[in-house]
């Protein structure tokens, strides 16, 4: 994409070191998000897309190993900075909403001091002007009574609170880019609605770059701009919402399509996909991590060099013999 | 079919623990120390090489040497053997003990742990007021109103270390009581004391195990403590708190190997049971790992 | 239906005593209403959803179906028989246990770890239906994974090297060898991911089909609902709020809650697409609610000074529908 993408992950490529061997958890991921876009990262559990969120904020496990690629925030290596720069980095710049909320949150200390923690790291200021900060924090994620709330701790406030306290606190130093793991899982349908409606209102509000990260097909098409398929570890396919939805090119794409609830009529229109995640540890790994389960299996899926390719109006596919 | 799950778990297990051994020497060497200590015990008698109850005047009082390694006593008895020997009646007591505590323990804390409700509320003031005494004067309390023999050593060790198994086993059994399994076997037919024996217990094994081996550390110590003191086994018979006893009188005229050595052996036990706890826990529940 | 239902409750209730009455009785006791007059039936071979969100009650309310809990009040009749008085422990030893059946959440919990998943499949028939040999158990138990197209090698192996949808399938073989005639799941798709989860919904349809065995299925999703469900109770605050079949649910939900639901699930399907019916303000404490006042109250878009002063009381319609609601959609 064109110099003006807020942020660039060029062909990460991540190992983890296990009891049981090396896993390659990533193998050359690659997107773009642009500011203002929301992008959403889909894919089922092993598919790597909470370590690729994971890496872009730097707080990947000590087990993990960045074995290649760049990633790109405003045309800087991010990965290249130093511990220091790093640090000041997260949060001022880029920040990141967890799945539980609950257990994201310090449980010893009220809301307010913990949003206020974040403002004192990146802009110190007087005690009176952070608590105004924070009220005003508070506000903006449509908080009621936020003296209140301020006092609560954790466990005194509900998922949905939990959740927007977090947002409150990722957003408190007023990022560019906000990553958003699985916010709504754990949460009532009820809650979740209320919560995306109001991260997609801030994203565009304040122009930021978002990041939705989700197992969830039909939430994903419902708040995002663009969608990125992830599988095994590979981005498999990544177009724009209905460009997706209207002509999915990955056989996994169609087959994820297919196996969604919402989209079926009748229980027999439901189609799983067959077998299973291959194994990461397997030094034999095919270049397609799909090619085992796909129905489209060619001669030519075993040659290595599988790269996303162009098939159509900002639409990528990673395949051989894509539909 | 019971069996056979048996055996494959007994695989898996011999798997995880190759790992883990070559993973962290230091469970390496407490296994092999563990071994040490097991053929002591076995074989201590059959390996002593002088008798340990041999008295011999002339003697008395020898610093180490080529023929008593670790030196003799004040009445001439060599002192390895005393040492090599008495390793295993150190050992049968805190095993016995511990074997009593950890079954009983486990058990009853398993039952008020699934049952809750008044018997855990009583139960469980009993065990605080319990743990309330210093437990060693209660041991020593024991042992004088029960008689003093090495039996009742074992039983008081057993009583004043059950409150940490019930504690362990309740709590344990609490986590468990509402997760599926527990509830799959009730819907599946199984009783309550069925689901304590063959789904509750089991699964506690391993931080029950793990409890055990270290308490068998403290057990150890425990036996010679009582003993230092006079209660339970008496002299003339080789145990390592008495000789600790004994020879204490002599390290202030300089003969310091006679209360040195029983006390390394003591030492030494102690440190490979707890090694051990740490090894069974990396072996049995990574995810306990510190 | 002419049929006599396999189980029918009858105004039930289950509540929690959370904190007894004070000494001077300065402090009231608070009993939490996990479920409050809730009746329903539910025949052979049907499939019945039970909807609602976190803290509605349908986890209690599965649980005292499925025997595992005792009502506080209410009564419960199977096959027509009053069993109301039959407690929990009792029931476990009689030979109703093997009528109703359960299949858990997370598939990982509700599998002991120390069991096979042979044994795990052979326990309840060893206790509810003794075989006559150990070669009949071995057919038995190889039959059951054969019809959740569980492959026969998997069954020496232990649950944790099962995968996700295996594990699940183990634990509806389990429930399904001894031949219930109800199964009461409890979301056991929501720890799957969407692929196996397709597997597994269309696996419980053919078990129904094929054994007529009815399914109580709990969950909050209703996209899932929707697929497998002829007929589907919505549940809020421990009380059933709207009942009926699933075209009248999914084409016209009356209920200002079962719409407000419905147009927060995302969907696929852009015909699908609902306006987004918000519900603010907090919900009402299961503890202690006023007796006189519906539990929506507070947040209902529809609501009006009537439901602050009168519970609206569950009716039925002309059409079988059950609505609780002073000013339900048209």
């Amino acid at each position: 994409m064109s110099a003006e993408a807020l942020l660039s992950v060029r062909s990460l490529s991540v190992n983890f070191r296990t009891r049981s061997g090396t896993v390659a958890v990533l193998d050359r991921v690659t997107f773009d998000v642009a500011p203002g876009e929301i992008v959403g990262i889909v894919g089922e559990s092993g598919s790597g897309k909470s370590v690729t969120a994971f890496a872009v904020m730097g707080i990947l496990d000590a087990a993990a190993q960045i074995t290649s690629g760049e990633i790109l925030f405003e045309g800087r290596n991010v990965l290249a900075m130093g511990a220091r720069e790093r640090d000041a980095w997260r949060g001022s710049e880029a920040s990141i909403i967890f799945q539980n909320p609950r257990t994201a949150l310090n449980p010893i200390r009220t809301a307010g001091e913990q949003i206020g923690d974040v403002l004192a790291r990146h802009v110190p200021d007087t005690a009176t002007v952070i608590r105004a900060k924070v009220l005003d924090a508070l506000r903006q994620v449509r908080i009621p009574d936020p003296e209140k709330r301020a006092k609560s701790y954790p466990f005194e406030l509900s998922g949905g609170l939990c959740q927007r306290i977090g947002i409150a606190m990722a957003l408190s130093c007023s990022p560019k880019l906000l990553i958003a793991d699985e916010p709504t899982t754990g949460l009532d349908v009820t809650t979740q609605a209320v919560i995306m409606d109001l991260i997609r209102d801030l994203a565009h509000e304040r122009n930021l770059g978002t990041v939705l990260i989700t197992h969830d097909l039909a939430l994903a098409s419902e708040y995002c701009d663009r969608i990125v398929v992830m599988h095994a570890g590979h981005v498999v396919e990544a177009a724009p919402v209905a460009e997706l939805f209207a002509h999915p090119r990955h056989p996994y794409t169609t087959r994820l399509l297919r196996s969604v609830p919402s989209i079926a009529d009748d229980i027999s229109q439901l189609q799983a996909i067959s077998g299973s995640l291959p194994d990461l540890r397997r030094s034999d790994l095919p270049p397609c991590r799909f090619a085992e389960r796909c129905d489209r299996r060619i001669p030519a899926c075993d040659a290595a060099g599988l790269m996303l390719e162009a098939a159509g109006p900002s639409h990528t596919v990673a395949c051989r013999n894509p539909l | 079919m019971m069996s056979g799950t048996l055996s494959l778990l007994f695989r898996e297990r011999l798997r995880v623990m190759r790992y883990t051994l070559s993973e962290n020497p230091v469970n390496m060497l407490a296994f092999v120390l563990f071994g040490l200590l097991a053929l002591a015990a076995l074989f201590g008698p059959m390996l002593a090489p002088h008798d340990p109850l041999a008295t011999n005047a002339q003697d008395a009082l020898q610093a180490p040497s080529a023929q008593y390694w670790f030196g003799t006593d004040q009445l001439g008895r060599d002192v390895f053997s005393r040492v090599l020997v008495a390793t295993r009646l150190d050992l049968l007591i805190a095993l016995g003990a511990v074997l009593i505590s950890c079954v009983v323990g486990s058990v009853i804390g398993a039952i008020l742990g699934y049952f809750g409700g008044m018997l855990d509320a009583t139960a469980s003031r009993v065990v605080d007021v319990l743990m309330a005494f210093p437990l060693f004067v209660l041991a020593m309390a024991l042992v004088a109103a029960l008689g003093n023999t090495v039996m009742n050593v074992i039983y008081a060790t057993a009583i004043i270390n059950l409150p940490f198994y019930i504690r362990l086993a309740r709590a344990e059994v609490n986590v468990r009581r509402n997760l599926g399994y527990v509830e799959a076997a009730r819907v599946g037919g199984s009783g309550h004391t069925r689901i304590l024996m063959v789904f509750l217990l089991p699964n506690i094994l391993s931080p029950v195990v793990i409890q055990a081996s270290v308490n068998l550390g403290w057990a150890v110590l425990n036996a010679a403590g009582l003993s230092f003191l006079g209660l339970g086994v008496r002299p003339p018979t080789p145990e390592w708190g008495i000789m600790v006893a004994e020879g204490a009188r002599f390290i202030t005229s300089g003969e310091w190997w006679i209360a040195l050595f029983p006390g390394l052996a003591l030492m030494v036990a102690v440190f490979a049971f707890n090694l051990l706890g740490d090894a069974l826990r990396d072996i049995l529940d990574p995810r306990l790992r510190t | 239906m002419t049929e006599t239902p396999i189980i029918e409750v009858e105004n039930l209730e289950k509540h929690f005593v959370v904190a007894r009455e004070g000494l001077l009785r300065r402090r009231k006791e608070q009993r939490l209403h996990a479920v409050d007059d809730v009746s329903f039936e539910i025949y052979p071979g049907e499939a019945v959803g039970l909807v609602g969100e976190s803290g509605c009650g349908k986890s209690t309310l599965s649980r005292v179906l499925s025997r595992l809990v005792d009502p506080t009040a209410g009564r419960i009749r199977m096959n027509g028989r009053d069993v109301t008085d039959l407690k929990t422990s009792a029931f476990t030893r009689s030979p109703l246990r093997r009528e109703i059946q359960m299949v858990f959440q997370d598939p990982t919990e509700s599998l002991n770890p120390r069991f096979t998943a042979f044994d795990l499949i052979a326990d309840p028939l060893r206790q509810l239906m003794p075989p006559s040999s150990r070669a009949s158990l071995q057919t038995k138990v190889e039959a059951a994974a054969d019809n959740v197209n569980l492959p026969r090698s998997l069954l020496t192996r232990f649950p944790h090297q099962l995968s996700g949808g295996q594990k699940a399938r183990v634990g509806i073989a389990r429930a399904m060898v001894v031949e219930p005639r109800l199964l009461v799941l409890d979301e056991p798709t929501s720890a799957l991911d969407v692929s196996v989860q397709a597997t597994v919904l269309q696996l419980l349809d053919r078990l129904r089909r094929e054994s007529n065995v009815a399914l109580l299925f709990v969950s909050h999703d209703l996209n899932v609902v929707r697929l497998l469900c002829r007929r589907i109770i919505v549940m809020y605050l421990g009380q059933i709020v709207e009942s009926g079949t699933t075209e009248q649910l999914f084409d016209n939900p009356r209920h200002p809650y079962t719409r407000a639901l419905l147009s927060s699930i995302p969907t696929l399907r852009q015909d699908r697409k609902r306006e987004r019916i918000k519900l603010v303000g907090d919900p009402q404490s299961p503890i202690n609610p006023s007796p006189t006042m519906c539990r929506l109250y507070g947040r209902c878009p529809r609501q009006q000074e009537r439901c602050r002063h009168e519970a609206p009381p569950l009716v039925a319609d002309a059409d079988g529908r059950k609505l609780r609601c002073h000013f339900p959609e048209s």
